[in-house]
């Protein structure tokens, strides 16, 4: 279209100050900690596959299709548009001039229905952010609207510049009539017809240049906006966890080491990637139990104030300046509130349903550890937590000695050479009123199945999962430690729970302590005896039951079947499901150490997901975590729900289904 | 100016029980922990510090491993620590251990001037209350139990302006400096020790003053120097309440008999 030197001039620029902004955001990156997200390339190359191209989670929500269409239309025009610019250096460098027209005209018509296709879902993007927002992402931001018309106008000036270009050559010319099969683009040129060959040559080459710098611009625009994650996202699917982010990494203890992130600078380099990789979908922040229950927490922000921070401080961290905007204070774009920090329950809703596998969870819990360890700041109540641990080894501060009396009224061996598995009862199952209940279960069925088990009474101590995610990893690291002494000298390898949370903790954060432990929870364990015909159950109709699953045992740890299957042999009938289930459920509340804290904010978590469970009329809801069912059972008390509707841990249905010989001892 | 804080190592006493048959504690591998009154002592002393730029000394008198506890003290943020530990301390009632923290206060007072003392209103072992009052007999220093808020020190003048908690009331009470306040828990909260700061503790050397340092009369301290002999430790009986009416099936009626029998030993005043 002419003034092929001038182009040459605007692209070099355009390019140089792409490739400066580029490098200048992504050179911060490097300031992040060390973290291996390297390992097993074609892994990871099959991730970026599945997850980027393939846009499978992307996909899982209704209106992901539309982006699936966007992203691949985009992959057709990244051609479409290397060629423009390739043509615009030198027409004799285009496709056009070098291929022969049967295959580079159908190339150009693939292009055109493309850019149509473009237009279209570009246009429902924007009518679904004016007419049908969803609630929980501020779609209407300037951000989306700059984007989406700048790609519409794109889209219009290539119609307009192949339209005024073919134009000449519908067939009423004598010579050669070359015209590109583009239904659309050709349409829109029959309305040119007629008009003089000057006009239609203006035209052409006004698009032309109207279609160059709009795609300059939007180049340029990327880098400064939450469009950057069309460069991030893929590498982060390439970069994703290859397990799942249920733990924390350790730290060590010396003297002038720091703790946890008070600084953006101490974020692994990931943790910054990700915050790049975000396109503030919101998806997190619409399955976030605080933020649906109106507690100052949205994942999607802290993710977005992790980028603000870093760019605002990049610059001067690099150049061994302290940042000037804090990383933890009062809530202001780039900087993180505390009662932001202590609202996640470490559900993992957040990481589960992140298109880009952005890590939320390990983040906020990661600021805890510079609150709590740096500088002793945290909600008041949750001191006396970390005492009651310290000095007596249990969140509730009660004497280690009364560690047995759960068990007074039954046999429980003490675990020595001569038991098999150790019956890890867990705090709440060794203090807690309603759950010594649970424990009892539990034991009726192992002495059911003829498992051999014993118990450490009072050396048992609490495995620390609250400690952690309350970000006391001193505190978390000391316990670790002191527990694996125990179980090496007793000879423990093999470890029943009745809690997610031990279950969890004792198997995957235990690990990096240098213990490998054969942990199991007893919803696995009673599904495993039953599939394996050990444990006689008679399937006994107790009306209706819904099922809760725990975010530890479900999300954090993939059992969703195995509770399921436990349900239907006990009770004969598959448990009801609530809306949100399997990796969709909705946390109780208690998690991530919350179960210790007041919850002042908002309205209470327990109490929206009492209600949801209502709605499927259960008799009973069946839980299989000691902190779901407390908050279960205040929940219904709270809402003053039908008193039948009862609250049971799995072990309780099973144990109830025992046969009359074996039920005996469960009732004792 | 030096604010001092009198801490004690105290057995868990929740976790102490007593032998059914010798009728004594049975302290075997039951821990040990600051004496609870003594943390808000401590909390109080650095709040004292925060306030008006005093430096804190923690002291406490006890055996070798009560160093821990002082370890405590420097993560919570004491300047200095002491441990007062010598066999000739040992077996002493309340009097004879005024003797020997009294003496330890005069040694740190010679160095830097003592404004306040604070300590715990009691231990959960000897549960005595005597400790402090005896120091500020002891020092001729002013006495002042049972406060739960520290209002004013006037350092020019050298008074002091605190509130007692007392049954069913408060005394304002303002007297001269030096002082021995003994605490009530209502006064603070105590802080949680950050991480730098237990691990500077756990590295820190305790200073440690023996009698060879302090010089203190033998007959004045340890056993030779207790008037008080405990004859016997037991556990009370305690005689079994009575269930009145049914209050499984008739709450009503079993109300009705319980305020009654209230009312007849004059527990329920109307």
């Amino acid at each position: 279209m002419g003034y092929p030197q001038i182009f040459a001039a605007v692209l070099a620029v355009s390019v140089v100050l792409f490739i400066v902004s580029c490098i200048r955001r992504f050179r911060l990156v490097a300031l992040g900690k060390p973290e291996d997200r390297l390992s097993h390339v074609w892994t990871r190359v099959g991730n970026m596959l599945l997850f980027a191209f393939g846009q499978k989670r992307v996909v899982a929500r209704p209106f992901g299709l539309n982006h699936f269409v966007i992203f691949w239309c985009f992959l057709v025009l990244a051609v479409a548009n290397a060629d423009f610019v390739i043509a615009g250096l030198n027409t004799q460098w285009g496709i056009a001039a070098w291929l022969p027209t049967s295959i580079s005209g159908p190339i150009f018509g693939l292009f055109d229905l493309v850019s149509l296709l473009t237009l279209v879902v570009i246009g429902i993007a924007i009518a679904r952010r004016l007419f049908f927002p969803p609630d929980y992402i501020e779609a209407r931001s300037k951000d989306a609207f700059v984007i989406l018309t700048m790609i519409a106008l794109l889209m219009v000036a290539f119609f307009g510049s192949h339209a005024a270009e073919n134009a000449p050559h519908l067939g009423f010319q004598t010579g050669f009539n070359y015209l590109p099969p583009m239904p659309v683009s050709n349409a829109i040129a029959h309305l040119l017809v007629g008009l003089p060959e000057a006009t239609i040559h203006v035209l052409a080459t006004g698009f032309w240049w109207a279609h160059a710098i709009i795609l300059l611009a939007f180049l340029n625009y990327l880098p400064f906006s939450k469009h950057m994650h069309i460069l991030a996202a893929i590498p982060n699917c390439f970069f994703k966890r290859l397990g799942r982010a249920n733990t924390l990494p350790t730290e060590t203890f010396e003297v002038g080491a720091e703790y946890g992130v008070g600084r953006v600078d101490r974020f692994t380099w990931k943790d910054l990637f990700d915050s790049y990789s975000c396109t503030e979908c919101g998806r997190c922040t619409d399955v976030c139990p605080a933020f649906r229950t109106g507690k100052p927490l949205n994942p999607r922000e802290v993710v977005h104030d992790i980028k603000v921070n870093l760019l605002a401080n990049g610059e001067r961290i690099a150049a061994g300046q302290q940042p000037g905007l804090a990383l933890i204070g009062p809530h202001a774009e780039g900087t993180i509130a505390e009662d932001t920090i202590w609202s996640c329950t470490s559900c993992g809703a957040c990481m589960e349903v992140c298109p880009v596998f952005i890590e939320q969870m390990p983040k906020i819990l990661q600021l805890r550890r510079t609150l709590v360890e740096e500088e002793a700041r945290f909600p008041e109540e949750v001191i006396t937590f970390f005492e009651n641990m310290e000095q007596r080894g249990n969140p509730w501060g009660i004497a280690p000695s009364e560690r047995t009396k759960w068990c007074a009224h039954i046999e429980a061996k003490p675990f020595s050479d001569e038991t098999e598995y150790l019956f890890f009862v867990g705090c709440a199952g060794a203090f807690d009123a309603r759950n010594k209940q649970v424990s009892l279960a539990v034991a009726a069925i192992l002495d059911a199945a003829g498992i051999s088990w014993g118990i450490l009474g009072k050396d048992e101590m609490c495995c620390g999962d609250s400690l952690r995610r309350l970000g006391n990893e001193y505190a978390f690291d000391r316990m670790v430690r002191h527990n694996i002494e125990l179980f090496r000298r007793r000879g423990v390898v093999k470890i029943i729970t009745q809690c997610p949370h031990c279950f969890s903790t004792l198997k995957n954060d235990y690990r990096q302590f240098g213990i490998e432990l054969d942990v199991i929870h007893h919803t696995e364990l009673i599904q495993r005896l039953i599939a394996e015909g050990r444990l006689p159950v008679n399937a006994a109709a107790i009306g209706r039951v819904v099922f809760h699953d725990s975010c530890y045992l479900g999300r954090h740890n993939g059992i969703y079947d195995a509770p399921r299957a436990v349900i239907r042999a006990a009770t004969g009938q598959a448990p009801a499901e609530m809306a949100r289930h399997r990796e969709n459920s909705f946390c109780c509340g208690a998690g991530g150490g919350r179960m210790w804290m007041e919850e002042h904010l908002g309205t209470r978590i327990n109490i929206a997901r009492v209600h949801e469970a209502l709605e499927t009329r259960p008799d009973t809801i069946c839980v299989s975590c000691p902190y779901c069912l407390t908050m279960f059972e205040d929940g219904l008390k709270d809402v003053d729900a039908d008193p039948r509707v009862g609250v049971k841990d799995i072990a309780e249905v099973v144990a109830a289904a025992l046969p009359a010989q074996a039920g005996e001892e469960a009732k004792a | 100016m030096l604010v001092v804080a009198c801490i004690k190592q105290v057995p868990d006493t929740t976790q102490v029980s007593i032998d059914p048959v010798t009728n004594t504690l049975i302290r075997e591998g039951v821990p040990f922990i600051m004496n609870p009154y003594d943390t808000h002592a401590l909390e109080e002393a650095l709040r004292l510090k925060d306030r008006y730029g005093f430096r804190v000394a923690a002291i406490s008198m006890g055996p070798p491993n009560a160093e821990v506890t002082l370890r405590k003290a420097l993560a919570a943020g004491a300047d200095e620590v002491v441990l007062l530990s010598d066999r000739a301390f040992g077996g002493a009632d309340t009097l004879a251990t005024s003797q020997v923290l009294s003496a330890a206060i005069t040694r740190l007072n010679e160095r830097e001037e003592v404004a306040v003392v604070l300590c715990g209103k009691q231990t959960i072992d000897g549960d005595t209350a005597q400790v402090g009052p005896g120091i500020a007999t002891r020092l001729g220093y002013t006495q002042l139990t049972l406060v739960d808020q520290i209002q004013h020190l006037d350092l020019a003048a050298r008074r002091v302006r605190v509130r007692r908690k007392l049954e069913g009331r408060h005394e304002i009470v303002e007297a001269p400096m030096p002082a021995v306040l003994t605490v009530v828990r209502e006064i603070n909260r105590p802080r949680y020790p950050t991480v730098p700061m237990r691990l500077a503790a756990e590295q820190a050397e305790i200073p440690v003053w023996s009698n060879a340092v302090m010089t203190i009369a033998p007959e004045t301290i340890g056993l030779k120097g207790s008037p008080t002999k405990v004859n016997r430790i037991f556990s009370p009986e305690r005689d079994k309440g009575e269930i009145l009416g049914d209050g499984a099936h008739d709450p009503d009626g079993a109300a009705e008999l319980l305020i009654a029998r209230l009312m007849s030993k004059d527990l329920l005043p109307l």
